[in-house]
């Protein structure tokens, strides 16, 4: 692997996403991407007595049943990088805490996912691991708790904010395989634009999206026309409005092949999700579920996966902090 | 359109490409929840004086009715829809301030009962108690000042 | 119940002030949420603190004397009673007063959204929101 333009890792040896697994929430099973993915809860609990034990057994299960789908023994597998949202990522530790498969916590909020993938693929290239786990979670109920409000308080969402989805996605690394590979990782700067209204985050996030993807076709010379999708972890509605319009304005048309796992993930109108979802597993289970079925299936041949992350917690907004954002790109051809 | 530079110009923008509340819609759904939750104290005030208690007990006896009346549907998940329809016409009321305890003593009860319901109970109405009681005291202090200088301190 | 003239309870038109006025203001509080993006926390702090200011300056009495439970339901009542403990606390027991007489006008409300929110614990489990 080498370092190419400004901050964008090419690898060489390429990793093979060998198989994803992913698991949603209730609410992410009445939306249009129900059928991509591998399981969906009934309740949001699963038989759990807190929001943080049920998020913990969604990761965990998601991992175990990416090792069962791809055929690998669980011995196999070199390091796992997880993370999530909530306080020292205790359901990425927790879940994964009886699994004996070396662990790697990372935190890069919403952005976690694309983190893990492009962290993954520099230990295979480099030859430190054979298999690798990525993997991220996120729960609708932890993170109102954690972030927001109680779930009974009888408050009004504003139109700007998302809802944050429940549900984890796993993907294998291999250093062996045919693909989808991925080719290169550009890690984000932190950007922060000023923004510190906490229910407009797609709005916090976009600048650092744009940051992140004009680099990346920066340094590796190649135009928004080059891939098939271009695709963002969590801005919703407003923030893809946003990245479209700020991306114009830098002399990039991404309108026709950009989407959002935000926007994907729900029926805006039917489900009254206003701006549409977020959290780790936006990312994570949109990827797992319906983009890689995607490419597999060949629809899409070449994607760059832009994942987003606020860089804050209610500490930070209480005290009338801004929103910095992030967002990690990795490219996925196969 | 030229390209946003400054943290000030984006702010404008954002705040330009951000849907705005429907409030004339909210405002008309908190106008009747509001109004009919007051309407319904003021029934139950009418019953307590026809029933010869004097305005003070009547009073208590609508917020203690409300307050139960609220945590009971908070209890059954329903007065998070009432809030989410009626908005402030729901929170302003009595109402809102029960919810507002009883809503987090539900949620962290996973946390225990003494560190979790009975102190987690208070993370939003735990202000209104602080600046409520606070001012009524200054209030009082400066009614003592001001009017009654007559009285002799105790 | 039987000895209740249920036409003094069922008087339209203190009924009508009553939900004129509370439903207005629950409409100011709603144009708070949206105008400003203050949160439900907030909000409570400021209706509660304006009702123990116009208590205390004697204009709120009046709003209470037109419109009855539609001024004293709502959060501005539960200041405005505070604020009137506390000045009657003054006038029967001097200085003492101005800290016992508000929280003992608002002691049934404050101790029943406690003792119910406490029961509530006990019996209800947290739900997932559906919208």
């Amino acid at each position: 692997m080498e370092k190419i333009g400004k901050q964008t890792i090419k690898f060489t040896n390429l990793p093979t996403i060998v198989d994803t697994a992913s698991i949603v929430g209730p609410k992410e099973a009445e939306g249009p991407l129900a059928k991509y993915f591998d399981k969906c809860l009934e309740d949001e609990f699963w038989g759990e007595k807190s929001w943080e034990k049920a998020e913990s057994k969604i990761l965990k299960e998601t991992v175990y049943s990416v090792i069962k789908k791809s055929t690998l023994p669980i011995s196999s597998i070199d390091y796992c990088f997880a993370g999530d949202l909530l306080n020292q990522c205790i359901s990425s530790s927790f879940g994964l805490r009886d699994s004996n498969i070396p662990f790697i916590g990372i935190f890069g909020a919403c952005s976690t996912f694309v983190e893990g993938l492009g962290l993954g693929s520099i230990f295979i290239d480099g030859n430190a691991a054979n298999n690798v786990i990525c993997a991220a979670s996120s729960h609708f109920c932890s993170a109102e708790k954690q972030f927001r409000f109680p779930l009974e308080l009888g408050n009004q969402r504003p139109q700007s904010s998302q809802w944050t989805v429940t549900g984890a996605g796993a993907a294998i690394l291999s250093s062996s395989g045919t693909g989808p590979f991925i080719t290169h990782f550009t890690p984000g700067r932190i950007i922060d634009m000023g923004i510190k209204d906490a229910n407009n985050m797609g709005a916090a996030m976009a600048p650092a999206a744009l940051d992140t993807l004009i680099t990346h076709l920066t340094d590796t010379g190649r135009k928004p026309s080059y891939y098939d999708a271009i695709i963002t972890g969590d801005l919703g509605h407003v923030g893809k409005e946003i990245l479209i319009e700020l991306a114009k304005t830098k002399g990039y048309n991404i309108k026709s092949n950009y989407n959002d796992c935000g926007v994907l993930i729900f029926d805006k109108n039917k489900q009254d999700t206003h701006a549409g979802g977020s959290g780790c597993a936006c990312c994570g289970t949109v990827f797992s579920g319906y983009l890689f079925n995607m490419l597999q299936s060949k629809k899409y041949k070449k994607i760059l996966l832009i994942a987003t992350g606020a860089l804050m917690n209610s500490t930070s907004t209480q005290q009338g902090e801004s929103i910095p954002g992030i967002a990690h790109a990795v490219s996925i051809e196969i | 359109m030229q390209p946003i530079e400054t943290t000030k110009k984006y702010q404008e923008y954002v705040d330009k490409k951000s849907p705005n509340s429907p409030i004339l819609k909210n405002c008309f759904n908190a106008f009747w929840v509001g109004g009919l939750i007051c309407t319904i104290g003021q029934i139950i005030m009418q019953i307590c004086k026809a029933r010869g208690l004097d305005e003070a007990t009547s009073g208590t006896i609508v917020s203690i009715i409300l307050i139960a009346l609220s945590a009971f549907l908070t209890s059954l998940n329903i007065f998070n829809k009432i809030g989410k329809f009626a908005g402030a016409g729901s929170l302003v009321p009595i109402t809102g301030f029960a919810n507002s305890i009883v809503a987090p003593s539900i949620e962290y009860k996973s946390e225990g009962y003494v560190m979790g319901v009975g102190s987690k109970m208070f993370t939003i109405a735990g202000p209104v108690l602080v600046f409520g009681i606070s001012s009524s005291i200054i209030v009082g202090i400066f009614y003592l000042i001001f009017n009654a200088q007559g009285i002799i301190l105790s | 119940m039987s000895n209740i003239d249920w036409s003094t309870v069922f008087e339209w038109s203190t009924l009508l002030k009553c939900f004129i006025v509370g439903g207005l203001i629950c409409v100011i509080g709603q144009i708070l949420i949206d105008k400003t993006k203050l949160t439900s926390a907030r909000i409570l702090v400021t209706f509660v603190t304006a009702g123990v200011i116009l208590g205390g300056l004697g204009i709120y009495k009046y709003l209470v004397d037109f419109a009855g439970a539609g001024a004293t339901v709502p959060l501005t009542g539960f200041g405005y009673n505070l604020a009137k403990g506390a000045i009657e606390g003054v006038k029967t027991s001097g200085f003492l007063g101005a800290f016992t007489g508000g929280i003992k006008n608002a002691a049934g409300g404050i101790a029943a959204a406690i003792f119910f929110g406490y029961i509530a614990s006990l019996i209800a489990k947290p739900k997932m929101k559906k919208q």
